[in-house]
């Protein structure tokens, strides 16, 4: 019980130039990590001793100040430990691609075909990445900051 | 004069029969289905208005009910649910979602559905309660008895 308690410092030392922020900001555990390290360390807390089984949530937000734009947040929840932790990372605009997580959680599918719609980020390795709840042909993403507020894109011709 | 009988116009009969025997199509999206629910079960009863024979097909009913919101995806789905209705038929859009979008002022929704079909009655309200719901209903049969001989297969054709 010991070594769980301090899953943040344990991280740090196991990977020491790939985790660049770690703390507990609100009191939710949270780590920042190089995307190129992602896979190692969600293999690593998907398995004993963090056991984190279960991907509760994955999103995307859009900073468009930041060179880094987009930060794609991670929510794992660890049903044996009853714990929580919230991986982030950022990816430049010009290059949005992100390991998938497929392999791992199986659910991630489905989550970053949701990111891949709404913010365009790219997930290397996923088995059918396309559009979830936008149709085929829609141009965009639509959560993006610069997407227009007004901007239409009707699927079918509108009646006169 | 002798005997038993009654004079009327033939649209006036016809109104009167369709504005009468109204079986309806649901198309629920969202939330505002729950009033449709309430309005068409034992409680509210829209079978006191000759309304209550719900057939979920399109090609046997002879309006359709929008109850919901409306996406720009869902879009297509609706104009080939109307087209599947048989003439004549009539069109009631409930709740603020299918009159004009209501809250949801985005990329994703159709701002009123009459930019799809063409619509008949409007019922607004976020959700409308079900005596506005019957209230609709009530108006379109009102609409349909003034119809009268002007019926839209004809107009369809002609124009």
């Amino acid at each position: 019980m010991e070594e769980e308690k301090d899953v943040l410092s344990s991280l740090r030392a196991a990977y020491p130039g790939d985790v660049l922020e770690a703390g507990a900001p609100f009191g939710d555990e949270t780590i920042v990590i190089r995307p190129a390290a992602l896979p190692a360390i969600m293999a690593a807390l998907r398995q004993s001793p963090y056991e984190f089984t279960m991907l509760l949530d994955l999103t995307v937000v859009d900073y468009p100040d930041r060179p880094e734009r987009f930060e794609v947040v991670y929510h794992l929840l660890s049903i044996p430990r009853n714990r929580r932790i919230r991986i982030k990372l950022s990816v430049p605009e010009s290059a949005p691609v992100v390991a998938s997580l497929t392999g791992l959680w199986k659910n991630a599918e489905w989550l970053e075909r949701e990111a891949f719609d709404m913010f365009g980020v790219r997930f290397e390795g996923h088995p059918y990445l396309r559009r979830i709840f936008m149709y085929d042909g829609f141009e965009g993403h639509p959560l993006r900051k610069d997407y227009g507020l007004r901007h239409r894109q009707p699927r079918i011709p509108l009646r006169k | 004069m002798p005997g038993n009988f009654i004079t009327t116009s033939f649209e006036a009969m016809l109104g009167w029969g369709r504005k009468y025997s109204l079986f309806h199509y649901p198309f629920i999206t969202a939330c505002c289905g729950m009033e449709y629910m309430s309005a068409a079960c034992a409680h509210f009863d829209i079978d006191r208005f000759g309304a209550g024979w719900t057939r979920f097909s399109p090609r046997q009913a002879d309006l359709i009910l929008v109850v919901g919101t409306v996406t720009q995806k869902l879009a297509p789905v609706l104009r080939t649910v109307y087209d599947q209705m048989a003439e004549p038929k009539w069109v009631i859009a409930v709740g603020a979602c299918a009159v004009s979008g209501g809250i949801y002022d985005n990329y994703a929704v159709v701002q009123g559905i009459d930019q799809i079909i063409p619509v008949d009655i409007f019922v607004p309200g976020c959700p409308p309660r079900p005596e506005m719901i019957l209230e609709g209903l009530l108006a379109l049969q009102g609409k349909i008895q003034k119809e009268g001989h002007d019926w839209r297969w004809k107009k369809k054709k002609t124009s």
